[in-house]
């Protein structure tokens, strides 16, 4: 359970984050909200790259915002980027590989885990193979494999599906579904796409400039009446 | 979670980097080319050129350790120059100092240059791009003034060890197995390539994988759990050790060091070469060392202006920056590709009509 408790954000004039108040009970949690709404600042302040100027947040009874941001990795913060990360030079295993040799798992189970993480993402063909190899979709999933490799506590997903054709965001779609039971961490989706969100996410939270403008179920939410006009003239909701 | 031991088609990591048959050959092709160096090339070459030869070997090695920040971390260093003079000053001292054995030195030269050479790139955490390579420039600039002032050792005593211009001057000791020029070629082969494993282990390994993210994306790396400050430091301090390294051998190589032999902008050349060689590859620092010992010294031999490198490197900078950013390494067997293609192309004349690129 992630309780998160009036942080607010500021860069010189800008305020990204103003007093922003949710609670992630479990499972996979949607956050929405327009561009620019400050769903971004929020990870990184879950990551340790933005220090809040005010607000708490409390990750599993643990006080997130006194971990070094390195070292929230280790603890189980685990995330994707709006923009591609997996590294070119490097394997699908290496990539992942690499995670977990910066985690707290021990080296022995390895092999095991990041195959297991790339099984897990259901990422065909040779796992040595360079990941400048492969095409956007996989590229993706490379990145979702590095975010539940060993032992996640909190997997963020910045706008997964962008971009991505339907049937790869299908299978995407499954794939973090697949997150909570297998993998054992709550995730904290941030998408534009409305379906998506709505097929995974029990409930949801909507930010508008920097303030938690709803939050519920996520059928809910998507109804209300100040999240459809929030909405209005930037994104449908479906 | 899902058993992973179902994939038994998986091969571990070490196999798949060793199990193509190109690899066995390009291993091959190293063995035989690291043979013919040992043992053919010195006696092929004249003194001159063997004199040469060992500045290439050691640059090969500053350029290596320079690849380590500009190629692997994204570091862009323009005090690797002094780094080198400072452990040729150090070795020097130490050999006209103590009787240490001579890869002692080396290694006590590669010590204390790490440290020193780790401090010059302390910058480097806090900040990147033109403000580093400005800031490292100033760094290297302040150390040459140094130097100029110190001299460097020549067999007198207290700290500096320097006896004064015109006094009769020792020349630095050489190992004994390697008291000849050609022996010397030789060792500072061996100890290069040493240098090369000792790089590759770790390129291969965490600290390499840890560096590549860094490159990548600093956030993301910090997301992946890395510690960046530490793998910074770590980079920073392997490329100065081996950089002391190549110093020492450098003092034994030249046999008399002169403070106005290392100049501030010997740092932006060996950047340029660098950067001509190709920064992501091992291989390009041996492109490097040549470019940047044995070209001029072929240069002068046949009595060209040594202004026509500076112009030279001019152009392959640019080139390398905007054409070719992996450098000569990676372009040289692409154009050559290409030219296989075309004249293929000529000696079939008039191929029957088949679509064929190229
Ligand atoms: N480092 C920064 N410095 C200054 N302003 C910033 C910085 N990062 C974000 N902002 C501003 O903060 C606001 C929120 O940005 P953020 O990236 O969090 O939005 P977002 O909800 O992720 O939007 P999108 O859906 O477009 O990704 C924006 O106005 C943005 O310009
Ligand atoms: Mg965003």
């Amino acid at each position: 359970m992630i309780d998160v408790s009036d942080v607010t954000v500021r860069f010189g004039g800008v305020t990204p984050l103003d007093g922003m108040s949710v609670r992630f009970e479990q499972g996979i949690c949607g956050l929405i909200g327009p561009n620019g709404a400050g769903k971004t600042t929020f990870f990184n302040v879950l990551s340790g790259f933005v220090r809040p100027v005010a607000g708490t947040i409390t990750a599993f009874g643990e006080d997130l915002l006194k971990m070094v941001h390195f070292r929230r990795a280790r603890w189980g913060v685990r995330r994707t980027f709006q923009t591609e990360q997996a590294i070119e030079e490097l394997s699908i295993y290496e990539n992942v590989a690499m995670i977990h040799e910066h985690s707290k798992m021990k080296g022995g189970s390895r092999r095991e885990d990041v195959l297991g993480a790339i099984e897990f993402v259901k990422l065909e063909g040779d796992p040595y193979a360079k990941v400048r190899t492969l095409g956007a979709g996989q590229r993706r999933l490379v990145e979702v494999a590095r975010a539940v490799v060993g032992r996640p506590r909190l997997v963020l997903l910045d706008e997964p599906a962008a971009g991505l054709p339907d049937e790869e965001t299908g299978h995407l779609r499954e794939v973090i579904r697949g997150i909570p039971e297998h993998m054992g961490a709550q995730v904290i989706l941030v998408d534009h796409d409305m379906s998506l969100v709505s097929a995974v996410c029990e409930m949801t939270a909507v930010l508008d400039f920097g303030r938690l403008l709803a939050s519920g179920p996520t059928a809910e939410v998507l109804r209300d009446e100040r999240v459809i006009r929030a909405y209005l003239g930037t994104e449908e909701v479906a | 979670m899902t058993s992973a031991g179902v994939r038994t088609n998986a091969r571990p990591a070490w196999l798949s980097q060793t199990r193509e048959p190109r690899t066995l050959i390009r291993l091959a092709v190293i063995v035989l080319l690291l043979l013919f160096v040992l043992l053919a090339l010195p006696s092929m070459l004249s003194l001159y050129y063997v004199d040469a030869m060992i500045q290439v070997a050691v640059y090969t090695v500053v350029a290596l350790g320079l690849g380590i920040l500009v190629g692997r971390v994204g570091l862009v260093s323009l005090g690797q120059a002094a780094v080198l003079a400072i452990g040729a000053w150090v070795s020097a001292r130490l050999l006209f100092a103590t009787s240490l054995s001579f890869p002692i030195v080396l290694l006590a030269s590669g010590l204390v240059t790490m440290v020193l050479g780790t401090l010059v790139g302390l910058p480097a955490l806090r900040m990147r791009g033109l403000y580093l390579a400005l800031i490292t420039l100033m760094l290297a600039g302040a150390i040459t003034v140094v130097l100029s002032t110190t001299n460097f050792p020549n067999g007198g005593h207290g700290f500096l060890g320097y006896n004064g211009g015109n006094v009769h001057v020792p020349p630095i000791r050489r190992p004994s197995i390697a008291a000849t020029d050609q022996a010397f070629f030789r060792y500072t082969v061996v100890v290069s390539i040493l240098m090369f494993f000792l790089v590759l282990a770790h390129v291969r390994g965490r600290p390499g994988r840890a560096w590549a993210s860094i490159r990548q994306s600093e956030s993301a790396a910090l997301a992946a759990g890395i510690n960046t400050t530490l793998y910074k430091l770590w980079a920073l301090a392997l490329a100065a050790f081996i950089t002391g390294v190549a110093g020492g051998l450098l003092a034994g190589g030249q046999r008399y060091l002169y403070s106005i032999d290392f100049v501030t902008q010997d740092s932006i050349i060996l950047l340029a070469v660098v950067l001509m060689g190709g920064a992501y590859s091992m291989w390009g620092a041996i492109i490097a060392g040549l470019l940047y010992k044995f070209l001029p010294a072929l240069l002068n031999n046949w009595g060209v202006s040594s202004d026509w490198l500076t112009i030279l490197f001019g152009i392959g900078v640019l080139q390398a920056l905007t054409t070719a950013p992996a450098g000569i390494v990676d372009q040289f067997p692409k154009d050559m590709a290409r030219l296989g293609r075309r004249l293929r192309g000529l000696v079939k004349r008039r191929p029957p009509a088949r679509g064929e690129a190229g």
